[in-house]
């Protein structure tokens, strides 16, 4: 997957801008409750900015996919309004949603159709006249035009996965969801999915996806919104809130096992683990000073060997713990 | 409008059907004809003409809509069933397509499909027996009626329906049995009183004594009763698919 794809007409009204202009989705005091009685979303407010790259982050069960469905139609909002492109998704439910594009987390497919007309047969569903060039073109960006005339139901996860977003395309959306686009998928198929993005975003499309790996946010993101328990608990620039979160880990594997942290390494803050086996240092990523250099420094003059090394940024978990333990 | 829209669902349904084409055309055609020849062939030479028609062909306006109902059902319960079991219905959800225009394209398919059939049974039943259309103006509207309205009452069990045993539950425990008891092998005047009168409420009789009206002009019911009755029966089933997509039942949460 070497090309970016191209999907919607790349005009310089809907380039990535600072922010100053409409936004191109504005929810406004947005409730869910189920029939069940259980309350998905509290009172949401959230602007999405046209053509960035907005990352919705959050545990299972917090109100992601939730949200997103009630903004592309698939489930009906308890209160407040949705509007995208300016149009309310439920009054002026034509205009908002031929402008979004919706890539599930689930992967379905109409198993016995070809790739070429389920991607076709959602461009009609949404009500664009039939455009071979385009869909070819989509096709070739996501690497499906080879496989365009196989069944569905041969194709492996990751390319299933392709397909949806070639459907989501398809209908050429200025808006594009997508729901945990990387649950399930191997780290390859993550950078070319990141890559596709990327593409998309360059090409004028606002981009707002779900996630619940840090990493995919801090790599993809312009901003980040982190949503818990039905309700946005902080919406940032990505990289303020990484300088906010930045705490990391660095593990250093021993060749040999230390029964405790050497003096001379007394002034890090370090703790053995994997049976002395290895050395685990945590530090600020965000610092000027990580104090990496110094601490490896050290670690050789004290004369132990190291086999391997590698950092570990915090997981969300922790993240959480420490955005409530702030709101208290 | 979204007609593309429309298009597109009709031509994907008509397409579904073409590539299950023994299924979906072969089977049920095959397994009427098997009627013919038992019934017109083989017993219906010893059972005596019913009001100057002939038994084989006095079975077939009944036969035609035994097929016609049960397959208007299942072809529109499956259509809009197997999207909401596979989760593909996202789509049709997130598209810019009204209610009405999602119903035009899946009824719309699933009734052409089995008016197709009911043509193909017509033709396959006139080489088995001697057939007369008295008012083939008038049975291309009941073809169509019924079609459309057990199309709609297909698509309502699809929505109704989470699993496949509920999707098979309302064809074989109510519509099989109430066209068997409908008049489809018999005239109401065959019965005994009593069922005579209790066979009024079965709302099948309607359509089949105005269907083979068409043919034969003979009727156990009024013309207008079954013209009421199929309106009626149509009215009924828009106004519960109305109901579901006001309230987005089992669809849209």
């Amino acid at each position: 997957m070497t090309d970016m794809p191209t999907a919607t007409q790349p005009s310089p009204a809907t380039a990535p801008d600072t922010g100053h202009a409409t936004p191109i989705i504005r929810v406004e005091n947005l409730t869910k409750t189920y029939a069940s009685g259980y309350q998905a979303l509290q009172p949401i407010d959230l602007e999405i900015r046209r053509g960035e790259i907005f990352a919705l982050l959050g545990p299972n069960g917090a109100g992601k996919t939730t949200l997103i469905s009630i903004i592309c139609g698939l489930v009906n909002p308890s209160g407040g309004r949705v509007f995208a492109d300016g149009h309310d998704i439920v009054r002026d439910y034509r205009a908002a949603r031929s402008r979004i594009g919706l890539v599930p987390q689930e992967l379905t497919s109409d198993a016995f159709e070809t790739v070429w007309n389920t991607v076709s047969f959602s461009r009609g569903l949404f009500g664009k006249p039939p455009n071979p060039a385009h869909i070819e073109k989509v096709l070739k960006d996501l690497a499906l035009w080879d496989k365009r005339n196989n069944k569905l139901l041969t194709l492996s996860g990751g390319m299933k996965r392709r397909v949806l977003i070639a459907k989501a395309l398809s209908h050429e959306p200025q808006i594009l969801f997508l729901d945990e686009p990387t649950a399930g998928v191997d780290v390859e198929l993550r950078r070319d999915m990141w890559n596709v993005v990327r593409g998309l975003r360059d090409a004028g499309v606002t981009i707002i996806l779900t996630t619940h790996y840090i990493e995919e946010a801090e790599e993809m993101a312009d901003r980040i919104g982190v949503i818990n328990k039905g309700e946005i608990v902080l919406v940032s620039e990505k990289h303020a809130l990484m300088r906010k979160l930045g705490s990391k880990q660095m593990t250093l594997q021993l060749q040999a096992p230390l029964g405790q942290v050497p003096e001379a390494l007394a002034g890090y803050p370090l703790e053995l683990a994997d049976d002395g086996y290895a050395l685990v240092y945590s530090y600020d990523a965000s610092r000027e000073q990580t104090g990496i250099a110094g601490l490896l420094n050290a670690v050789t003059g004290a004369g132990i060997e190291v086999k391997d090394l590698h950092t570990h940024q915090s997981s969300l978990e922790d993240i959480f713990v420490n955005l409530v333990r702030e709101r208290q | 409008m979204n007609l593309i829209a429309v298009r597109s669902i009709y031509r994907f349904e008509m397409a579904r059907a073409r590539r299950t084409l023994l299924q979906s055309v072969v089977s049920p055609v095959l397994s009427t004809s098997l009627y013919f020849v038992v019934f017109g062939g083989a017993i219906g030479s010893r059972i005596t003409e019913i009001e100057g028609v002939s038994y084989g062909a006095f079975i077939v306006p009944g036969l035609i809509m035994l097929m016609l109902l049960t397959q208007s059902v299942s072809n529109a319960s499956f259509a809009i069933f197997f999207p909401k079991f596979s989760g593909t219905i996202y789509e049709l959800l997130s598209a810019p397509v009204s209610h009405f225009e999602i119903v035009l394209g899946y009824v719309g398919a699933a009734a052409t499909k089995s008016l197709i059939l009911g043509l193909l049974i017509l033709g396959t039943a006139s080489l088995f027996v001697p057939l007369q259309i008295a008012h083939p103006l008038w049975m291309v509207l009941f073809l169509v009626l019924t079609a459309a309205t057990f199309s709609l009452l297909g698509f309502i069990i699809g929505i109704w329906a989470d699993n496949f045993e509920k999707l098979q539950l309302v064809p074989l425990l109510v519509i099989t049995p109430l066209t068997f008891l409908g008049g489809t092998f018999y005239s109401i005047d065959m019965l005994p009183p009593l069922w005579q009168t209790l066979t009024l409420f079965n709302p099948v009789v309607y359509l089949i004594s105005g269907f083979r009206w068409s043919f034969f002009n003979l009727a156990d019911v009024s013309l207008f009763a079954s013209l009421g009755m199929i309106l009626l029966f149509l009215s009924v089933c828009l106004g519960i698919v109305a109901w579901i997509f006001r309230t987005g039942y089992r669809i849209r949460p």
